[in-house]
């Protein structure tokens, strides 16, 4: 009962600040409503028993990404007329890519399953409280199957770093 | 009678979780009220710093002054500047204080007091949800519209990424001498082990104490909003009830930040040598201090020029002795027993956590403020390479200890001794790169003596 | 819950998000929805990796915010070094390579 509540509140939440957010014309408006759709994704994983990543959800993206994309809003701020012409012909364009995803995913799962003998194997999921440690699941996996990846994705931000800093960097004219 | 499904349901859900909703709402409405004792200590102890006595006026020894300021911050005019965005400039002190009052939440000043309870990654909530202050600090700074604000902001924010790191670090060197994230298994890894981290990783307590004061804008680490320099920073444009909400954000975010380093150093509610039994004693020391402080009430009654205040000092004194009763009453009374670990180890950890402000406030009314620049290279170029060094080094010896056999004590004592050569050589690169950087303009100094 | 739940918000997500990048100006916007894009996929992955009890959904969710961190800290230097240079962050007006 409590997960349903928990469920239904973060996914309205989620869904109407991101609708929210590619509508406002104001992008700290739209940054704002960001952090929100990032939290409620947060109390999704919360819900789900994924502690950790809820965690790390937090901490890197609304503590990290969206203040670094604060940031740039407030450097490139332009105050420019917000009455501009804004994508008329790409907004249909928009809807009908989003309609044709919707309905061919949704035709998927739903179809899918009366297919006899080759529906979606999607079993019961575990009951909460059996659950093992999730943060100690989580290192096991990640530091013995997936140690690989993990060194790869460390490399991958080192490069992202120093790539960042080089764009960013005002060029000291000769 | 039968009740409806929901109604059922919700009693359900208020029978199970009742413990930690009161919990809730005594953070709620208690925290900003013991954010602004912890100001008027402050004042008073500054004062007791520079030779003098403080707020004495409101209130006997001037008790009732936060009272008073937060009167006078409520019915100060609300003033909204011009062009500020409306909805970010209500919405910032706002993320301020609920991030700091969320992250209390999974703070355990005793084995039983928690309202996260056993949430799985403990200290990485506290630590994560308290860096949401961040958000209030830009979007505050921003929405005010002036250069002061965006300024403060900026520095603010730099500030607090770059230490954040660092004290991230540090935890992450506790935190591999613990083995868990719980916070209940934080210190009961503490109580197996028998001695507090600090003692293991003393480096780690230290760099997170320097990034702990970065990190809630403290002195000397103030530069964002000391007035001197920005007028008040981000706060600038904020007045009234506003601005008491940053902070008192500010100096809740002081006892989370302390909170945080007594569970992972000082052995959270444990006290000092847990395991050792022929120091049982100790365990009299929490009625002994709190009857001494009533003692000290007593002693200075005496001393009272107006009749008012020797009936208030003899009104704390009995206050201290009652509860000095009521500490020691576990310790004779074998069926009492059982609160022993709930009381006392909320004494300690709230003796601690005072400790560590205290320390804190000591640290602002002694050192000059460091300056932009130098507060920059001291997180990215001596913190973060010393805290990385650290987690080896505590890797290291952990590996000695299990794997070689080596005694704990020397195998620590090795591994921070390492550390701190570290540390040494990047102050020395520091200094090396000052003295370079001024020497230029040193060279062609006056000769002082010359004609 | 029953899966299907989260499967239909993380594609109501991800739609949205595709709406985002598709029709906003602003590039900054768009890498916001591009983010929102990826925060769609990590529900999908949590979801499912609740529900068959395997946690290397929850690892390759790990994996995608940080390459979204990464992501998000190269394509803001981009922005930022185009700005400097034609004090714009409309995407019709980055027309360098129109002839």
């Amino acid at each position: 009962m409590l997960d349903s509540i928990a469920f239904y509140f973060f996914a309205g939440v989620a869904v109407l600040s991101a609708a929210l957010m590619v509508t406002r014309r104001n992008a700290v408006h739209s940054a704002v409503l960001l952090v929100t759709t990032l939290l409620a994704t947060a109390g999704i994983f919360l819900q789900l028993r994924a502690e950790f990543i809820f965690i790390t959800q937090i901490i890197l993206y609304v503590g990290g990404i969206m203040v670094l994309f604060i940031f740039v809003i407030m450097l490139v701020r332009l105050d420019i007329a917000l009455h501009h012409i804004r994508f008329r012909l790409q907004r249909w364009v928009a809807l009908f890519v989003a309609l044709a995803l919707g309905v061919e995913i949704t035709v998927v799962f739903l179809f899918a399953r009366r297919l006899p003998g080759q529906g979606l194997l999607i079993q019961e999921p575990a009951p909460a409280d059996k659950l093992p440690p999730n943060t100690e699941e989580l290192a096991r996996s990640l530091f013995s199957s997936y140690l690989l990846p993990f060194e790869i994705a460390s490399v991958l931000l080192l490069v992202a770093m120093v790539g960042a800093v080089v764009m960013a960097k005002k060029r000291i004219d000769q | 009678m039968t009740l409806p499904p929901g109604l059922e349901a919700i009693l359900t859900f208020l029978q199970n979780w009742w413990v930690e909703i009161v919990c809730g709402v005594v953070i709620v409405a208690v925290v900003p009220l013991i954010a602004g004792y912890v100001v008027l200590v402050e004042r008073k102890l500054m004062a007791d710093m520079q030779a003098r006595l403080g707020p004495m006026r409101v209130g006997p020894h001037g008790l009732l002054q936060p009272i008073a300021d937060a009167l006078k911050l409520l019915i100060k005019e609300d003033i909204i500047p011009d062009n500020a965005d409306k909805l970010i400039f209500w919405l910032a002190p706002v993320i301020s204080m609920v991030a700091a009052m969320t992250s209390m939440g999974a703070i355990a000043f005793g084995p039983a007091f928690q309202v996260a309870r056993d949430i799985n990654v403990g200290i990485l909530f506290v630590v994560g949800v308290s860096s949401l202050g961040l958000l209030g600090i830009i979007l505050g700074g921003w929405a005010s519209n002036s250069h002061y604000s965006i300024i403060g902001a900026i520095r603010s924010t730099a500030q607090l990424v770059s230490y954040e790191t660092a004290a991230g670090l540090a935890i992450v060197g506790a935190l591999l001498l613990a083995g868990t994230l719980r916070i209940r298994a934080i210190v009961d890894a503490q109580q197996q082990l028998g001695v507090w981290f600090i003692f293991l990783t003393p480096v780690a307590f230290f760099i997170y104490l320097v990034a702990s004061i970065a990190e809630t804008n403290r002195a000397p680490f103030d530069l964002p909003e000391a007035e001197s320099e920005l007028v008040a920073g981000y706060m600038t444009e904020y007045s009234g009830f506003r601005w008491s909400l940053y902070f008192l954000g500010e100096y809740a975010n002081m006892i989370v930040v302390g909170s945080v380093a007594t569970t992972l150093f000082l052995g959270g509610w444990l006290r000092p040598f847990p395991n050792v039994h022929w120091l049982d004693w100790l365990d009299f020391l929490p009625p002994l201090i709190i009857a001494g402080v009533g003692v000290y009430c007593v002693y200075r009654a005496g001393k009272q020029p107006v009749e008012i205040q020797i009936w208030f000092m003899w009104a704390v004194a009995l206050a201290c002795f009652a509860v000095a009763v009521i500490f020691a009453a576990p310790l004779f009374v074998t069926s009492l027993k059982f609160i022993l670990p709930g009381l006392h180890g909320a004494f300690w950890f709230l003796l601690k956590v005072s400790g560590y402000i205290y320390l804190f406030m000591w640290l602002r009314f002694t050192l000059p403020r460091y300056r932009f620049d130098q507060l920059m290279h001291l997180g990215w170029y001596i913190l973060i390479p010393l805290a990385i060094v650290n987690v080896l080094s505590i890797g290291v010896a952990m590996i000695l200890e299990s794997e070689f056999g080596w005694n704990r004590w020397f195998a620590a004592l090795l591994t921070s001794l390492f550390t701190l050569g570290i540390a040494a050589f990047l102050v020395n690169l520091y200094d090396k790169r000052t003295a370079a950087a001024s020497s230029p303009a040193t060279a062609a100094a006056t000769d002082p003596y010359a004609g | 819950m029953p899966p299907a739940h989260y499967l239909f918000l993380s594609l109501a997500l991800f739609l949205i998000g595709a709406i985002g990048v598709i029709t906003r100006r602003n590039v900054i916007v768009v890498l916001m929805s591009i983010e929102l894009i990826l925060n769609a996929v990590n529900i999908n992955l949590v979801a499912f990796s609740r529900i068959f009890g395997d946690v290397s959904g929850q690892v390759f969710a790990l994996f995608i915010i940080a390459d979204a961190a990464a992501e998000a800290a190269v394509g803001l230097g981009i922005i930022i070094a185009f700005f400097r240079n034609r004090e714009t962050v409309l995407a019709d007006e980055m027309d360098l390579l129109k002839w």
